[in-house]
């Protein structure tokens, strides 16, 4: 079973529906811990602020039933956007302490007045594989539809999977071990989406 | 660099998907969720969604059923209609609408919008600017609603970029709606040029070559469909579909 967290950063039904798409096994929505106890594999989606959706995952009692699915029992998890974000250290959008579990931290675009280049970076964008990996296919142009103001940078290069430029090149896709993060949003990217949530079923 | 796009422009009435000829006889097209399945397969880039009624009636977004349209998009979702509090930003972003359009409340509340731009962001707020010919042969601002404004076109359209701060323009052309002319190309430039944001082209598409040339033609970053995307052609039945990203755009 698929546990699509909901804790209330937005609408993630479009997730279950991309799942249930690409022929998922069961996928539910859900702000349970005991769900996550028993899930096979974690979605976590998003949008928002850093700091509200940390908290969110604390008041709603996650936390522990996370660290215990993504740590002690090495389940898959794919952070999308925010929940990408939240996979990180920390973020320049807030003061609280991420979930850590990618060595990397979240940082704001900046660009000069003069540049033309407006934040939150907006709209379809292609992205690159950086290594095998089994959400990004090499090779390919992938097109997917982003919507942020903040990205990630790695410590650690390889944990890098997928770029995307903006300005400046930038990673969008994350892995190291079981955790994966994604900055765009696969289930507002049609088929491009698709193979990237079928990639991460069949883990 | 962000790319450009092709998308559907929904119009509903409340209950149903219409279509109009210049704003005029709606025409009834079918059932929005029905729809959003076919774009799905046709991959369109986005989905635009306008409730042509909500502000005539001064009535309130159908939150139930944009929540559902939303759930159904596998593209992102913007919608428009009856938006008339900082509450009902807040409430659409909540249930899954990534940008709310907004036309009336440019014109009888700005400060609204203002408000909304500096709060959610400027790319998360589309003004709506639709336009017709007026009296004395030039491009006037107008709206259904029946608010009014002494700004020219061009002067509105910057209104709403500089100092409203929305993160885009719809730029919506009142004579050339539902007619399968093309688009207005010179105003399109025009507006295109005066103003920093990018801008959506609306009204006329009839065909491929309409559509690559607003693309190709002007700084337009996106087109909008509404017929061609209802119809089968002009003066037939209804047929939800939509032209192939590849025949228009050449970058893939």
């Amino acid at each position: 079973m698929i546990a699509i967290v909901d804790y209330d950063m937005g609408n993630v039904a479009s997730v279950a529906n991309m799942l249930k798409r690409v022929g998922a096994p069961e996928s539910v929505l859900t702000r349970d811990p005991d769900v996550l106890r028993r899930a096979d594999k974690v979605i976590l989606p998003g949008v928002g602020a850093f700091d509200k959706g940390m908290r969110n995952l604390a008041e709603f009692g996650l936390l522990e039933a996370l660290n215990e699915a993504v740590i002690e029992r090495r389940v898959p998890i794919l952070g999308i956007c925010l929940g990408m974000h939240l996979l990180t250290k920390s973020s320049e959008e807030g003061q609280l302490d991420g979930l850590g579990w990618i060595d990397a931290q979240t940082v704001r675009f900046r660009f000069p007045e003069n540049s033309g280049l407006k934040v939150p970076h907006i709209g379809w964008n292609y992205v690159e594989a950086r290594r095998g990996n089994p959400l990004i296919p090499a090779g390919k142009r992938s097109r997917f539809y982003f919507v942020h103001g903040y990205y990630v940078t790695c410590n650690r290069e390889e944990d890098t999977i997928g770029m995307a430029s903006y300005g400046f090149d930038f990673a969008c896709a994350v892995n190291h071990d079981n955790v994966f993060g994604v900055q765009f949003h696969p289930e507002k990217s049609h088929r491009f989406g698709m193979a990237l949530l079928d990639g991460f079923v069949r883990l | 660099m962000v790319l450009k796009r092709i998308m559907p422009c929904l119009l509903f009435d409340g209950s149903a998907l219409v279509k109009t000829v210049r704003f005029k006889n709606p025409r009834y097209v079918g059932d929005p969720i029905n729809a959003i399945k076919i774009y799905n397969e046709k991959e369109v880039d986005e989905l635009v969604m306008l409730d042509i009624n909500a502000s005539r009636e001064k009535r309130r977004p159908k939150f139930d059923l944009i929540r559902d349209c939303a759930s159904e998009c596998f593209m992102p979702f913007s919608y428009g209609g009856g938006v008339a509090s900082l509450d009902d930003f807040a409430r659409l972003y909540k249930i899954g609408v990534e940008k709310v359009i907004v036309n009336t409340r440019c014109l009888t509340d700005p400060g609204l919008v203002r408000e909304a731009t500096r709060q959610y962001g400027s790319t998360s707020v589309v003004g709506a600017a639709d336009y017709r010919k007026g009296l004395f042969g030039s491009q006037q601002v107008y709206s259904a609603s029946g608010a009014r404004t002494r700004r020219s076109l061009q002067e509105h359209c910057r209104f709403l970029a500089d100092d409203l701060g929305v993160g885009e323009l719809l730029l919506y052309s009142v004579d050339r709606d539902g007619t399968w002319s093309g688009y207005d190309l010179p105003t399109i430039r025009e507006i295109a040029g005066a103003v920093t944001v990018p801008l959506i082209a609306c009204g006329g598409a009839g065909n491929v070559a309409h559509l690559r040339q607003v693309l190709d033609e002007t700084a337009a970053n996106a087109a909008a469909v509404g017929s061609m995307a209802v119809y089968q052609k002009q003066g037939m039945g209804v047929l939800i579909n939509f032209p192939q990203r590849q025949l228009i755009i050449d970058e893939d």
